[in-house]
């Protein structure tokens, strides 16, 4: 069952990969259309290993790919401010931060799969971290902030395995932090706070509270205003083009011709397609290629241009069914490594979907993540088929040893 | 298999359909409720074309061709795709120097012409564009842009045909941005009072283009386009030989030319001197041409025959006798005595020696001064007005409907209406009231306040010729956009007869008798014009043949002295090249081929005595 829906999904890249190209790049369509072969190919093989396979050898391939990662970011020419390409004798092999992400995810599995791991456990806590930061700090090396983000998101997949809600909660409250820095201005922030605290103290002290809401609110206020300081100087080390895109976002900024140009395209095109779309091939913003990268991390817009809301939300709901699904497969999985590697897919797809398409929609800076399965892009098309298959592989084969 | 943390994937589950809850609504919004964004794509990515229509030709009353179209190249440069290059070849070619190519390519910078090509020099030269081909692959960046341009086929009638020049900011709002920056538009002349005629309409054609603004197909298969109409020949009433023939008569003179064909109204020549070489407004020379021609001091773009201003001197006198004889005072038998001129108590107005008592038929002959004052103080003076202003209100009248002090409605801008005095001027001067027609005697022989433009003592003498009306003087027979009005003039016909008759006895024994012809009946007046800038001007009116006049001329050279000197034997030359084709007096015809009145050159000495004045 499962099958059919990435099947649906596959064919869907196929098409549009093949539709695409016919405009924006010949040579990029048809590339992607061999990719796909290949990483059917890839998932055929992967479903003739025996599951046990993955779960033996999960840290190798974490290994491995660390390795790759070191060397990828020593011998890397820069591509588009990146060192994420893996160049060996002149030929592209692939961007290693892709595979990263399976080999990662597969690693945290078998590590929380273990004896007498539990994730409310401190030390195994800070292990799951660590085993998430270490390719996370390798990509960020690589220059590669956006793909180091989808990493962070293994964080969903830790809070299933029972880290406590607020982590998640905490990125909202310092994105939150991080809005009103930029837009307020850090003093403003401390002073405001501050005086917040004051009033609490004073109400807590009026009503007779327990004193121990007042500690809270003043440790919560000193926190979040060294943080506010740490964004206000993480902010001011950006690179200046880096700042212009999220003043661009938070709309301090407007600048249609340079940081905020992609964006505005990118809702000029998807804004365009209406509720049915300009149809197959007819998108003019397309044809005219005026949203930059439109085949790998725009591709959406092309989407939203020609087959309109009725596309757009067919892709939406179509990502919500399969993260669902594998969600439900994940929770029917016997062992805990299938679950926490279905959980960790999971995590890892959702922040693709989401944060790329936030990002067509304006919704979030530009980072340079691909929409799975659609984008084009060898590496990232291969990395998600060997993710989903080795899942699907897990899910067919574990029944029967465990 | 579950654990203690399994209803979290409820959480999880409720995480991703809550981020796509925001997708989705983002998405609804932006793809259907927010219409500025299908606008921002339609302004993005449509682009309307204008297609140019040729522009009508401008032929002459023969259909012999004046104005065509002809290609012209445009160098145009884009910086993105300029690579260095020897600069010093390309100015070569190009016949410009370093500064000015440095400066050029400076200006594309500015101009935000880095990925689109912009212009860098305009209507090169045939060589310049054979040498660039030859050498393109040395310059990248760098290509020629063909532009229909006007080609002058003859370089006479400057002043008529006009030019063209790019449309100014004023030209655009006018037509409701009919025109874009860069078009062409006609500035002077035929080109620009006929310029709706001749430009045609415009086409458009949308187009879907791309981010660099590149054609990438057209916009729903063509369908909202609208195709260009070509400009309509325009047929002038010019005679091109006459035209080009006045302007080898009137060579390194000042003044002017007109010739009118009576019966029609229409201009066979119209000649202003010194004139210039339009087809040197039309090259890559243009703007310093342009420049050159607006600081010469004879003032070459300036259309004498309708801007300039010249007393009309005697030959305003056949018109003087129609409205004496039209008014009684005189009759074709009455004399005046005329001792060396008119002399009254404290006003002596001069005459040259000739025999005395003359006629109507006499006075226009010899041109006598007195004869003109008695007739216009008679005029003015006649006891049925109650006093000299009515009387001179009256005279005016005349004069008016003989097309003076007006604009005629010539169909080329910028048409003068002279100086024609009125009773408010001669009170501001005297006091209300209290002047007499002695006082304003000059009048009565065209001196003093009068002033006509050639074009308007043309077309008195084509009244004369008529014997009574004209039709508004006009460039253009076909299309006609302006009225062409019939007008009469309030004078007997019998009146015409007389006078047309001492018109034509100035060819038999008067002031212009060296000129007479056989073959042909030519009737006219001299003129020797006081004004103030010099010697006096040249004037000479002439229609012929007598019975069935064809052609009325009016000739003015500046400062060319008596009117029989220069003026008569220009209009008579004219009438025969125009009437028979030949000319039989060559020696006349080298003789004003060769004078030069511009660089000063030593005066040959005149085989005619001129008698006048």
């Amino acid at each position: 069952m499962a099958l059919a829906v990435f099947g649906i999904f596959n064919i869907y890249s196929a098409e549009h990969g093949e539709g695409n190209s016919i405009f924006s790049s010949g040579l990029n369509s048809g590339a992607q259309i061999k990719w796909l072969g290949a990483s059917l190919v890839l998932a055929l093989a992967i479903l003739f290993i025996d599951a046990r396979f993955f779960l033996t050898f999960g840290y190798y391939f974490f290994i491995g790919v660390c390795v790759l990662l070191v060397v990828t970011f020593l011998t890397a020419p820069e591509i588009k401010g990146a060192k994420s390409w893996l160049v060996v004798g002149g030929l592209r092999l692939g961007q290693t931060s892709e595979f990263a992400k399976f080999a990662t995810v597969l690693a945290l599995a078998k590590f929380l799969d273990g004896f007498n791991v539990d994730v409310s456990q401190w030390r195994t806590r800070f292990l799951a971290v660590g085993i998430i930061m270490l390719p996370v700090a390798l990509v960020i090396l690589q220059n590669d902030t956006g793909t180091a983000m989808v990493f962070l998101a293994l964080f969903l997949a830790l809070f299933r395995e029972g880290l406590p809600g607020w982590v998640l909660l905490l990125p909202v409250v310092m994105g939150a932090i991080f809005l009103t820095v930029l837009i307020v201005g850090f003093e403003q922030m401390a002073i405001a706070l501050g005086v917040i605290s004051l009033i609490v103290a004073i109400v807590v002290l009026l009503i007779k509270l327990p004193l121990r809401v007042i500690w809270i609110t003043i440790g919560g206020a000193i926190v979040c205003v060294g943080f506010a300081f740490g964004v206000n100087w993480a902010f001011q080390q950006l690179r200046p083009h880096q700042q212009t895109r999220i003043e661009v976002l938070i709309g301090l900024k407007e600048d249609l011709q340079g940081a905020g140009y992609n964006v505005h395209q990118s809702l000029i095109t998807i804004g365009s397609g209406g509720v049915s779309g300009k149809g197959f091939l007819q998108g003019t913003q397309t044809r005219g290629s005026f949203v930059p990268e439109q085949t790998t991390d725009f591709i959406f817009c092309t989407i939203g241009e020609e087959y309109g809301l009725l596309g757009t939300s067919a892709v939406v709901i179509l990502f919500v069914v399969l993260l669902l699904r594998v969600i439900q497969l994940a929770e029917r999985q016997k062992s805990k490594f299938a679950r926490i590697y279905g959980y960790g897919i999971v995590s890892i797809i959702f922040c693709h979907f989401f944060l790329n398409i936030a990002m067509t929609l304006g919704l979030f800076p530009v980072i340079g993540i691909p929409l799975p399965f659609f984008s084009y892009g060898g590496s990232s098309l291969m990395g998600f088929t060997i993710m989903l298959f080795i899942f699907i592989k897990l899910d067919a084969g574990l029944k029967h040893y465990f | 298999m579950k654990d203690k943390y399994s209803n979290r994937f409820l959480s999880v589950a409720a995480i991703i359909v809550f981020m796509a809850v925001i997708l989705l609504s983002r998405l609804v919004y932006i793809q259907v409720f927010a219409e500025e964004y299908k606008q921002f794509a339609e302004d993005n990515t449509r682009k309307v074309k204008a297609i140019k229509p040729s522009r009508g030709l401008i032929v002459d009353r023969n259909g012999n061709r004046l104005v065509t179209n002809e290609t012209a190249y445009d160098l145009k440069g884009a910086l993105r795709f300029i690579k260095a290059f020897d600069t010093t070849a390309f100015c070569q070619i190009f016949d410009i120097d370093k500064e000015f190519l440095e400066k050029k390519l400076e200006d594309l910078d500015d101009g935000g012409f880095y990925l689109e090509a912009g212009v860098i020099l305009k209507r090169l030269s045939v060589k310049s564009v054979a040498l660039f081909q030859e050498r393109q692959f040395d310059f990248r960046g760098f290509r020629l842009e063909a532009d229909i341009t006007r080609r002058i086929e003859h370089p006479v009638a400057a002043h008529i045909l006009g030019y063209l020049g790019e449309a100014t900011q004023r030209d655009i709002e006018a037509t409701e941005n009919y025109y874009r920056l860069q078009d062409y538009i006609g500035k002077s002349g035929i080109e620009r009072q006929y310029e709706e005629v001749l430009r045609g309409e415009k086409g458009y054609q949308y187009v879907v283009k791309d981010k660099y603004s590149r054609e990438i197909g057209k916009y729903a298969d063509g369908a909202n386009d609208i195709p260009a109409k070509k400009g309509l020949t325009v047929m002038s009433t010019i005679d091109l030989d006459l035209q080009a023939y006045g302007e080898q008569l009137m060579k390194n003179k000042l003044g002017a030319i007109v010739a009118i064909e009576p019966a029609t109204g229409e201009i066979l020549a119209m000649v202003s001197s010194p004139t210039y070489d339009p087809t040197q407004l039309t090259g890559q020379g243009r703007s310093n041409m342009f420049a050159e021609l607006s600081a010469d001091t004879n003032k070459p773009l300036y259309n004498r025959a309708i801007t300039g201003y010249y007393p009309p001197g005697s030959t305003f006198k056949p018109i003087m006798a129609l409205v004496g004889l039209q008014e009684g005072v005189i009759s074709a038998s009455t004399t005046f005595p005329c001792r060396m001129g008119y002399t009254i108590p404290g006003l002596h107005v001069g005459c040259h020696a000739h025999t005395n008592y003359l006629d109507l038929r006499e006075s226009i002959a010899q041109s006598c001064n007195a004869y003109y004052c008695h007739t216009f103080r008679d005029c003015i003076d006649q006891s049925k007005f109650a006093n000299t202003q009515e009387g001179f209100e009256k005279w005016r009248e005349y004069m008016m409907q003989f097309g003076m002090g007006v604009t005629l409605g010539v169909d080329i801008p910028n048409e003068k209406k002279g100086d024609f005095p009125t009773v408010g001027k001669y009170d501001a001067v005297y006091g209300a009231g209290r002047w007499r027609s002695s006082y304003i005697i000059s009048l009565a022989i065209g001196q003093a306040e009068i002033s006509l433009t050639p074009l308007q003592m043309a077309n008195m003498t084509a009244v004369v010729a008529n014997r009574g009306f004209y039709y508004t003087p006009h460039l253009v027979k076909d299309p006609i956009v302006r009225p062409i009005e019939k007008k009469t003039v309030p004078i007997e016909k019998r009146h015409f007869e007389s006078v047309i008759g001492g018109m034509e006895e100035v060819f038999i024994t008067g002031t212009a008798r060296w000129y007479a012809l056989d073959s042909l009946i030519q009737c006219g007046k001299t003129g020797t014009a006081q004004n103030p800038h010099g010697e006096d001007h040249s004037n000479f009116v002439l229609f012929a043949p007598k019975n069935d006049p064809q052609i009325a001329i009016a000739v003015v050279v500046e400062n060319g002295g008596y009117g029989s000197t220069w003026a008569a034997p220009i209009a008579s030359l004219m009438a025969e090249q125009y009437l028979t084709d030949t000319i039989t007096r060559p020696h006349f015809e080298k003789k004003m081929f060769e004078k030069d009145f511009i660089h000063k050159e030593p005066e040959n000495a005149l085989a005619t005595d001129s008698l006048e004045e």
